[in-house]
Formats: C-alpha cells, sequence, structure tokens
C-alpha cells in the first residue's frame, strides 16, 4: 500500500463508506429486529434499541416455524440429490467425452439461465397432474431438475482439472466406467461436493418463484413464501416483520460466515469457464 | 480418447436421466409454452376444459399494445443499464482496492460479498422499509433521515413517485440501489479472481517505467480483464431480465406501473388474472431477451474451450 502515499487514507475513506453501504440494511434489520415491542415504529428506525428485546425474534420463530422447518425439509434432499447427479454428469461429460457430448453439455447449461416464467404453467400442470402440485415433495422435485444445470458444470470444471493420465491409467488396470469414478474420482471429489453443497443450499433456501407458484397452502410453504406473507400484512409489528427477515436470512449467513471461501467459488463457476 | 461402444453405451446411459429430465422440463415446457401463447387460454374455462383454439399471434398483439407490457420493458431496459453500469463501478473499483491487500482486506470483502448469500425476500423486504417515504409529518426511511439531519427539502416518493425523466421513471432508483447493493460483489469477486491471476512482474515493471495507478488500471488491468468484465454484463443482464424476487416482494408493480417489469407482469397476468396465454407470450419475449444475450455467450464459452 505504500506506494500510494497520502491518497492511502483516500482509498480507506472510500473502502470505509462502501462498507457502510452494504451494513445499512443489517443494521436496519438487526436494530430493528431487538427492539421492544414499544419502539419498533417508524419515528425510532434509525435508532439503536434502548434495551435489548427478543420479544420480536420469538413471536417472529413462533410464526414463522413450520415454515423455517420446511425450507430444512426442501434443501437437505434436493442439495443431497442435485449434488449426486451433477457429480455424475460431469464426470461422464468431463473424462467420457463421445461424439455430441458438448452439444448436450450446452443444452443442459442453458436451461439455467432460462427465465422459468417461461416454463412455469406447463410445470404447474405437470405437478397437478402427478399430484405433487402444491406439496413440499414436488417443490423438491422441481429443484432437483432446475439444478441439475449448475451441479453439472460445477463439477465439469472440477473434473477437467485432473490429470487425464489419472483415468488412463486406471483404464489399463482395467477399471470400467464406474469403477474408476467410484475408486478415482469420488474420493477427490470432497472439495467439489463441499462447494456444490453451499452454492445449491443456499440458491435453494432463498428461492422465490418456484416457491410461491408452487405451493399454495401455509403448511407446505418455504420461509421466503412465508416471509413475504408476514411482511406484507399491515397488522404484522415492525421488529417481528424485521426478525422474520433475520430468521430468513440467518441460516444462509452463517453458512457465508463459515464457508465463505467455498460460497464464493461456487459464484465463481457460474460463470461458465470458472 | 477412443473407447468400446460397451462404455459409450453407459456414458449415455449415466446421463440419461439429467437428459430426459431437462428434455422435458426445459425444451418439452419451452415448447409447450409456445404452443399456448398460440392459442386462446386466456380464461381459466379453457385451459381446465383444455380447448385449444389457435389463435395466432393474438397474445402477442395483446401485450405490445398493452401500457403495463410496453412500460414494463422499458423499465427492464433502464433497470438493465443503471444495475450493470453500478455494479460494474463499484465492483470494479473494489476489487482494484482489495488486490493491493490493504489491512482488514479479508473483512472489507467479505462485508462487500454478503449480500450475495441472502435472498431477495430479504432484501427486499428491508429495503422497501428503509426507502418507504412516509408521509410530510410522518417521514419513513431516508426521508426521515433527511429531516433528521435538516435536509427535508431533499426528500421525494422514492419508489412510489410517479415522475418520470423522459422513459425512465425515477421511482425505479430504489429498486436499482437495491439490485446494486446485492449484486456488486459478484463482479467484485469475478474481477479479484482475474486480477489474481495477472503477473506481479507486469505491474512491477510498468510502476518502474513511471506509469501511474490511473495509467496502469487502464493500460494494463482492465485490457486484460475484457473477457472477464464481458462476462460480467451479460450475466448481471440476464439477472436484470430475470429480477423477479426483488421487485415483486420490494415495491411490485407500483403506481401506474413505474416500477414493473414483465417477470413480474407475467405472473400477476397468469396467477392472478388467468391469462395463461397472455403470461406465455410476456415469458416468451423474456426468454427471447435472455436467449439473445446467453447463447452468443455459450457459444463462444465452447468455442474457447475446444
Amino acid at each position: 500500500m505504500n506506494e500510494y502515499g497520502s491518497k492511502k487514507y483516500i482509498i480507506y475513506l472510500i473502502m470505509v463508506l462502501a462498507a457502510a453501504f452494504f451494513l445499512i440494511p443489517l443494521y436496519v434489520m438487526l436494530a430493528t429486529s431487538f427492539k421492544p415491542f414499544a419502539e419498533a415504529s417508524m419515528q425510532t428506525m434509525w435508532n439503536l434499541p434502548s434495551s435489548i428485546s427478543f420479544d420480536g425474534i420469538l413471536e417472529a420463530y413462533a410464526r414463522l416455524f413450520p415454515q423455517l422447518r420446511n425450507s430444512i425439509i426442501l434443501v437437505v434432499p434436493a442439495t443431497l440429490i442435485s449434488a449426486i447427479l451433477g457429480s455424475i454428469n460431469g464426470y461422464i461429460l468431463s473424462e467420457w467425452q463421445f461424439k455430441g457430448s458438448d452439444t448436450i453439455f450446452a443444452l443442459i447449461l442453458f436451461g439455467m439461465f432460462i427465465p422459468y416464467q417461461s416454463i412455469l404453467v406447463p410445470l404447474v400442470r405437470f405437478l397437478q397432474s402427478i399430484g405433487l402440485y402444491g406439496s413440499l415433495q414436488g417443490l423438491i422435485f422441481v429443484h432437483i431438475i432446475y439444478g441439475l444445470p449448475i451441479t453439472t458444470l460445477m463439477f465439469r470444471n472440477y473434473y477437467s482439472d485432473v490429470p487425464s493420465a489419472l483415468t488412463e491409467a486406471a483404464q489399463v488396470d482395467g477399471a470400467g466406467i464406474l469403477k474408476t469414478y467410484r475408486h478415482i474420482f469420488l474420493p477427490i471429489s470432497i472439495p467439489a461436493f463441499v462447494v456444490v453443497f453451499i452454492w445449491q443450499y443456499t440458491n435453494i433456501w432463498n428461492e422465490f418463484l418456484f416457491a410461491v407458484t408452487l405451493t399454495s397452502q401455509p403448511s407446505q410453504q418455504p420461509i421466503t413464501v412465508a416471509l413475504n406473507n408476514l411482511a406484507g400484512s399491515q397488522v404484522v409489528q415492525w421488529n417481528v416483520q424485521m426478525s422474520g427477515a433475520l430468521l430468513t436470512a440467518l441460516p444462509t449467513l452463517i453458512v457465508y460466515i463459515i464457508f465463505g471461501r467455498y460460497f464464493i467459488k461456487g459464484m465463481l463457476s457460474g460463470s461458465v469457464k470458472g | 480418447m477412443k473407447y468400446k461402444t460397451k462404455e459409450k453405451l453407459i456414458s449415455v446411459g449415466l446421463l440419461s436421466p439429467t437428459i430426459i429430465g431437462l428434455g422435458i422440463f426445459v425444451y418439452g415446457f419451452i415448447w409447450r409454452t409456445i404452443r399456448i401463447s398460440t392459442i386462446d387460454w386466456n380464461n381459466i374455462t379453457n385451459m381446465l376444459r383444455g380447448i385449444e383454439n389457435f389463435v395466432g399471434l393474438d397474445n402477442f398483439r395483446n401485450i405490445f399494445t398493452s401500457t403495463r407490457f410496453i412500460t414494463g420493458l422499458w423499465n427492464n431496459i433502464f433497470f438493465l443499464i443503471f444495475f450493470i453500469i453500478g455494479s460494474l463501478t463499484i465492483g470494479i473499483t473494489l476489487s482494484v482496492f482489495l488486490n493491493d491487500k490493504p489491512k482488514g482486506h479479508f473483512i472489507f470483502q467479505n462485508i462487500y460479498l454478503f449480500p450475495m448469500a441472502i435472498s431477495f425476500v430479504v432484501t427486499g423486504t428491508v429495503w422497501r422499509w428503509i426507502f418507504a417515504p412516509g408521509t410530510e409529518d410522518f417521514p419513513r426511511g431516508i426521508n426521515l433521515l433527511l429531516t433528521n439531519i435538516g435536509l427535508e427539502n431533499l426528500r421525494w416518493g422514492w419508489f412510489t413517485s410517479t415522475e418520470g425523466i423522459g422513459l425512465f421513471n425515477v421511482a425505479l432508483i430504489a429498486v436499482i440501489v437495491a439490485a446494486i447493493w446485492q449484486f456488486s460483489g459478484y463482479t467484485m469477486a469475478m474481477w479479484l479472481a482475474g486480477l489474481r491471476g495477472i503477473p506481479e512482474q507486469l505491474i512491477e515493471a510498468a510502476r518502474i517505467d513511471g506509469a501511474s495507478k490511473w495509467q496502469i488500471f487502464s493500460k494494463i488491468l482492465f485490457p486484460m480483464q475484457k473477457a472477464i468484465t464481458l462476462s460480467a454484463v451479460i450475466l448481471l443482464a440476464h439477472i436484470a431480465l430475470k429480477a423477479f424476487d426483488l421487485v415483486y416482494v420490494m415495491t411490485g408493480s407500483g403506481p401506474r406501473n413505474v416500477t414493473d417489469i414483465p417477470a413480474v407482469f407475467m405472473f400477476e397476468t397468469t396467477f392472478r388474472s388467468n391469462r395463461y396465454s397472455d403470461g406465455a407470450a410476456i415469458a416468451l419475449v423474456l426468454l427471447v431477451l435472455v436467449g439473445v444475450l446467453i447463447i452468443p455467450y455459450l457459444v463462444h464459452s465452447f468455442r474457447e474451450d475446444s
């Protein structure tokens, strides 16, 4: 930093101002969440709470608990299954390329860029016809399907860096596709699985469009939909609304704080070349 | 690498769940949506009874003559432009600062990036609160802050304002700020990853030759990061076109549709008004816009790969 001289302070000032900008919503959310009911009004929204109160958090937790649980039930299997399938796809597409496999890969990838509005009505009707519309199971299924492009991409990129000598050596030893996967690729895939798990977990937890169109009963809704309903309500106290936002954000925020490095890796591999 | 037919069969077999799944759920369903956009499913009865009367391009005529759709399209274009400019400017600036590893850079980086881990629903809820204008006597959010520091005159309606500068609805500013807040970290991370790959000696050599920081940035870093910047622009543009959650939660379509975008219009047309065919037409316009951006991008990435 020394070569900056006095400009160093200007750069720090810009960085601090930027940090303040990024922290404003977090401040408002936290300050309001921990305010007692009496204080959580518009007039005092920028003030710190005069005393810490857990009333808002407890109330929001009581209201959102069923959907918080739904989100967990949704995220765990959808993340696991889309990751496992993505790993197999990525392995084949990077190690066992055949004529047309690159085209197949491109066609798979396109699926992660489409606006889901363009498949939504046929999707609703399909789920209705197999009796999964409106249920958490239906939503799990949908997240597995539309998660495949990104998980396939992430694993393919990861496996492309594995030296091809490894696959060839395995072949010489007479190992087939499945054996090579199980004995060579799967054991070295743990870092990739961590990245994919975190990425899928975060995205599925945060998702809203599928959640709001495919579930209508509160008993089947994930937390993002419940938060939107809670925050849209005129009668719910501000500290409860902000606590609801906090409860929705915390599960992904905590993972980000602990596994930030892997989260960034996942984010970067979303830009196709990684 | 050469290998046997048996292995090829296993490869295709292992891929087949994905090929069939996405074949149906992406391509089959898009095809189905194209079909819906050409029939008369603008009431629930026709849909439930499965009556499919071909109406040609009528539904596209409906939407392109709808003021709401045209307003939303313009809003989306302005949103896209300012969102990209803002995210790139902030993201690139911060990445260049962070790349010099100033004291505390790790903490700063995490602060700039954490919004990426949060749902648009959370972001929308909180930003709606911050930008809510309140009333003359009871200002809220930023207007309250302005009042508190004696700048009452700067108060305005934020996302409830129906004023416009040309075709640009100023109410969008609030949504644009929220979106930039969420995504500038993305550009920053992409740029930072690229900067880490630029050899130290190159910068050092330029510095010895007397190049200023700005010259190093504009003559070396920026040209070298052109491909990354272009990727960021394309990815951000496609995110802007798909920004349903944030707008829906934060402002909705707003008074006189000042903050409407086609993604929200499609949702309401389809699921609130049961006009499935109009909704399908809107969705296809979105799909074409995204396709125009993404398909050349994918083709290009693959060319470079092989």
